[in-house]
């Protein structure tokens, strides 16, 4: 599903450039539920950026479900992110002026779904997170984990293969995240990729795969009983 | 274009800053109303002015006689020309000419003379007519008739004076015609009554003349065989431009006038006057169409400037959507968009609203009010300020846009 070979990514500054990712090369099957771990500046998040092609690289080769990143130009990437991935994020990036429907339903406004259907899409979604009681809440009237469900529900209307979270716990106090964790396990049973990045050991535990990174590299690629 | 939800995201962001989107649509509204106003009032001007310049004969000549300033045939500069009678037969053979009208003025160019009417005096300019004037510079009779050529062959001492001079010098409701006039001493029968279509100034000072028989004049006032000026009339298939250069050629060969001597003959025409007019009425509608459009650029940079912020506020908006999938040509149209949008109504409510003031103003002067008629603006004006407008709104959202399309969704979403 994913592959990087010798992937480079530098950011360049104004005087110096910094080399964030060196020559990575990482696999990751169809249906796996992997954890990125790494100290702050160990590139994890410039990782899941490139995965999301939300950025580009340098140099090496990123595949997506056989599809070459670099060939992409931004329409065809916009495309892909709403057909093929879903984003988490720590701080949940709903647009606080849409109800929790609105919410889930903007993918399918990109991907050409008609209204009434996609509001019927987006209702059911937030149902099977349990949220079938506030739909038409809006963000400031809902708990951060109801915001983090939102979020997964707007991450999984498309469909997606590849799942992408953020620091998905981040902002969350321990007993919402375990439910969130739990919910993004059911979704990796479903079949889906998922890859959370998190600095929380926890939540890496309970994934099969755990990818430490260390200035750019990777410094450790474990895999365990998830659990 | 179509899409229900583009519409309420526009309406969304526009209604959260109702004050500024308010100021920012009455840039464009007042830029609007403005270019509307001011073209529908120079139209105005334009057809009151030109209007009233149609109702005298269009294709006229007038040529008087001068002093030379160039010796030509043994004659030395600063011979006064005069025009005699021989001339009209001469004019009226040359091509072109339709009608000939030899004209003298008591008293010479503009000035009047004391006529009496029983105890009553006034001061009038008294003039020597051909019929043929009455067809160059055409007046509406209100009693009675115009000078005809039983009058001119017989030399009779008729009159035909204007509504002012009537008005002063008779009593009101009594019809001047059949009493008599005295002109220096002479005593000339009233037979017609006339006032001019328009009431310009120029009308104004015609409703105040006295035209007698042109042979009567000469013989009665002794001008012998002396013409002061002519009207010419030209035909229609002829310009007065070329006519007066025609008339003028052949007047200076029989006065020994230098062919380039820019004196000797004096002449206007009437299709100079109109040109001139129509001159300045092109360069009035460039200056209106300059300072019109000037307004509204201003308030397109005004949308501009809204848009710009309004980009900034939604970085992180904007970032998200580009992360779920939104195209950069979406984003881009979305801003576009709302600059359309904004401009559009608010020019066209700028657009309505000018047109509405012009036709109260319109309905206010009625039919014929002189120098300012029917202002409005035709469709084709509105049309073209119409594309001006969704141009101007093209050009406001094209800045905002190119930022929204540059905002990277990485940096936008990691912005806290």
């Amino acid at each position: 599903m994913i592959r990087l070979e010798a992937l480079n990514k530098s950011y360049v500054m104004s005087e110096h450039s910094l080399h964030v990712l060196k020559d990575l090369s990482l696999e990751i099957a169809e249906g796996e539920l992997v954890a990125i771990m790494g100290s702050s500046g160990s590139g994890k998040s410039t990782l899941l950026n490139v995965l999301g092609l939300l950025d580009r690289y340098d140099s090496g080769a990123y595949h997506l479900g056989g599809k070459l990143a670099r060939d992409l130009s931004e329409t065809e990437a916009a495309k892909l992110r709403n057909s093929h991935l879903g984003f988490v994020f720590q701080s949940f990036h709903l647009l606080p002026f849409k109800t929790a429907v609105e919410n889930v339903a903007l993918p399918l406004y990109y991907s050409g779904v008609a209204r009434r259907k996609r509001n019927a899409m987006a209702a059911s979604m937030l149902e099977r997170v349990g949220l079938g009681d506030r739909l038409d809440h809006l963000p400031s009237q809902l708990s951060g984990g109801q915001k983090q469900r939102v979020a997964i529900a707007r991450a999984l209307v498309t469909d997606p293969k590849v799942l992408l979270a953020d620091e998905p716990t981040g902002a969350l106090d321990s007993q919402t995240s375990t439910e969130i964790l739990e919910l993004l396990l059911e979704v990796n049973a479903e079949g889906r990729t998922v890859v959370i990045v998190t600095h929380e050991p926890d939540v890496a535990a309970r994934t099969r795969r755990v990818i430490h990174l260390a200035d750019g590299r990777i410094g450790e690629d474990r895999r365990q009983e998830g659990g | 274009m179509f899409d229900l939800d583009r519409w309420t995201e526009i309406g969304d962001a526009l209604r959260k800053n109702k004050l500024r989107t308010a100021l920012t649509a009455l840039g464009v509204f007042w830029g609007m109303f403005m270019l509307v106003v001011m073209l529908g009032f120079g139209n105005g001007l334009e057809n009151g002015v030109k209007g009233s310049m149609m109702r005298f004969t269009t294709n006229v000549v007038y040529v008087w006689g001068e002093r030379t300033t160039m010796a030509y045939r043994g004659f030395q500069p600063g011979r006064e020309v005069d025009f005699t009678n021989a001339d009209i037969a001469a004019i009226r053979r040359v091509p072109g000419v339709e009608y000939v009208a030899p004209r003298n003025q008591l008293g010479g160019h503009r000035s009047s003379n004391v006529i009496r009417r029983g105890s009553k005096t006034g001061s009038y300019q008294v003039l020597g007519e051909t019929p043929d004037f009455f067809k160059i510079s055409p007046r509406i009779l209100v009693s009675g008739r115009f000078i005809n050529p039983l009058d001119l062959e017989e030399k009779r001492k008729t009159a035909v004076i204007g509504q002012q001079v009537a008005a002063e010098l008779f009593e009101p409701g009594e019809d001047p015609v059949g009493h008599y006039i005295s002109v220096q001493g002479g005593s000339f029968l009233v037979v017609g009554v006339f006032r001019m279509a328009s009431n310009d100034d120029r009308s104004d000072r015609e409703n105040s003349t006295i035209h007698v028989p042109f042979s009567t004049f000469q013989h009665v006032f002794n001008y012998g065989e002396r013409v002061s000026w002519f009207a010419i009339g030209a035909d229609d298939d002829t310009s007065a431009g070329d006519l007066e250069d025609r008339v003028r050629a052949e007047l200076a060969d029989r006065h020994h006038v230098h062919p380039d001597d820019p004196e000797g003959i004096g002449g206007f025409n009437s299709e100079r006057e109109f040109g001139k007019v129509s001159k300045l009425f092109g360069g009035i509608r460039f200056f209106v169409w300059f300072v019109g459009v000037m307004t509204l650029a201003a308030g397109v940079v005004g949308v501009s400037n809204i848009l710009l912020i309004v980009v900034k506020e939604r970085t992180k908006e904007i970032g998200l959507r580009r992360a779920l999938g939104a195209t950069p040509f979406s984003v881009v149209s979305m801003i576009v968009q709302e600059a359309v949008t904004l401009t559009a109504v608010s020019g066209y409510a700028g657009l309505v609203a000018g047109v509405a003031l012009l036709e109260v103003a319109s309905m206010a002067l009625g039919e014929d009010s002189g120098p300012m008629s029917q202002p409005g603006v035709d469709l084709s004006t509105a049309l073209a300020a119409g594309v001006v407008l969704l141009f101007a709104g093209a050009l406001a959202g094209v800045i905002p846009a190119r930022n929204a399309a540059a905002i990277s969704p990485v940096e936008a979403l990691h912005s806290e």
